[in-house]
């Protein structure tokens, strides 16, 4: 059991910077988050794309803010489980939680910070009626162990970053055959990996289908066979032992929807004297939540978090006076 | 009235919205489709990265041709026809007086918890 004095859920910059603000009060966070790495929104959509409206910084890349932020709460040595959906939550009878990820992972704290942003991201899965009957059948939307696929039959789909890259990735000694599969003859990814994947194809590593799309699939228990759509061409069957459509990641509200908190236009209603929703100890901060005016900017998220932490320090230390203090005259006294 | 234009909007279930949009205010057809709380999502916020906000366009109020980062994002999006455009992408203006779009169905909304 991961215990801590608040719980965050969601690593973007707004639960990022909760860390700093509880480690001013002298509490320490734990930060969970459902992808493999830090950052949220700013490193899963945007990370080369700047940002105009964070204080001082006339322009940051949303990659940047990233990493300027675990520099700036390094001190307060937070704590993560990564790769990882916060799925159930549980309150304990001396009044704290214990959160449960889908893997398993127990954490408990007197305080839940929900930084979750638009939500969990999620891959975005192709229109086929039958898709779902194969997943982990065949089909995979994420790889987690590229192992998995050597000596195997795979087709990719899509033409962003991550199609490209598992593409050059699986063709170099991996898989026995990759087939690539994208609906134009353009790819959305770095210039770099396109002109890769083109002399891979070229020299017969990889196949390319462009202009093309899998429309159909089949097989008795696994999938089997894939049909593939061309423009202007007969359709196509390939024999596959795995079909990887990756068409990037979207968010869902997710399972917090089920947490027992007002929630109104896919967003966690809160107070905003200190950003708490209707389940006491329970805090909703950044774009996840909505409160009459709410502008769903990093910079308000920022402020939300530095009032939500003042609430969450009279949780812990119900007995203790708290003052501002500040940093000019403290300067950071971080955790050992 | 100068700078505001009537826009029509059928939403997903087939019901027709006539918004005015005013064209002073740096508006594109997602965030117009917003601020009238009509059901896009607009993820991304309007970087055409998510391609949440597709619309069909169903009159010659506005081009169909599209910018290159929106092109690159419909070829990975799901029920695209040859009317479809990116809304973040379009761009009010007066000459779009009159414009008729339909929303894109929207695939990506199912619960899987």
């Amino acid at each position: 059991m991961i215990e801590t004095d608040i719980l965050i859920i969601g690593a973007g910059p707004v639960g990022l910077f909760t860390v700093f603000e509880a480690g001013l009060l002298k509490l320490k966070c734990h930060l969970i988050d459902s992808l493999p790495q830090i950052g949220g929104q700013c490193s899963e959509i945007y990370p080369k794309k700047p940002i105009y409206d964070i204080p001082a910084y006339p322009s940051i890349l949303a990659g940047d803010l990233s990493d300027k932020l675990m520099e700036q709460i390094a001190p307060f040595k937070p704590t993560f489980t990564l790769g990882e959906t916060a799925v159930s939550i549980e309150e304990t009878d001396d009044n704290q939680f214990i959160v449960t990820t889908n893997k398993g992972t127990k954490h408990k704290a007197p305080n839940i910070a929900i930084a979750g942003g638009l939500g969990v991201f999620t891959p975005r899965k192709p229109p086929i009626p039958t898709i779902k009957q194969y997943e982990d059948k065949g089909i995979d939307y994420i790889i987690k162990d590229p192992e998995k696929f050597r000596d195997k039959k795979v087709v990719i789909s899509g033409g962003g970053d991550s199609a490209l890259d598992w593409a050059i990735f699986l063709a170099e000694g991996v898989a026995k055959e990759v087939t690539l599969v994208h609906r134009s003859k353009r790819f959305r990814g770095h210039l770099d990996s396109v002109q890769k994947i083109m002399d891979m194809a070229s020299e017969g590593k990889v196949k390319l289908m462009t202009d093309s799309e899998v429309f159909e699939l089949e097989g008795a228990s696994n999938l089997e066979t894939i049909n593939v759509k061309t423009k202007d061409e007969e359709n196509t069957t390939i024999n596959v032992d795995y079909w990887l459509p990756l068409f990037g990641l979207t968010p869902k509200l997710g399972p917090i929807a089920k947490w027992g908190l007002e929630i109104e236009k896919n967003a966690i209603k809160v107070d905003t004297f200190d950003y708490s929703t209707n389940r006491e100890g329970i805090y909703a901060i950044g774009d996840v939540n909505i409160y009459p005016g709410k502008l769903k900017l990093i910079l308000c998220g920022f402020h939300e978090a530095t009032l939500m932490v003042q609430s969450a320090f009279k949780r812990v230390h119900p007995d203790k006076n708290n003052v501002l203090k500040y940093t000019t005259v403290n300067g950071i006294n971080g955790f050992d | 009235m100068e700078n505001i234009i009537t826009v029509t909007v059928i939403d997903r279930e087939g019901v027709e919205h006539k918004l005015e949009a005013p064209t002073d205010m740096n508006m594109n057809m997602m965030e117009l489709c917003k601020s009238y709380e009509l059901p896009v999502k607009g993820t991304c916020g309007g970087m055409a990265m998510c391609a949440s906000c597709q619309m069909y366009i169903e009159n010659d109020k506005v081009t169909l041709e599209r910018n290159d980062d929106e092109q690159l994002m419909l070829d990975e999006a799901w029920n695209v026809e040859d009317n479809s455009r990116l809304g973040c992408q379009i761009h009010l203006s007066n000459d779009m007086d009159g414009l008729v779009v339909r929303l894109a169905p929207e695939v990506d909304d199912e619960d899987d918890w």
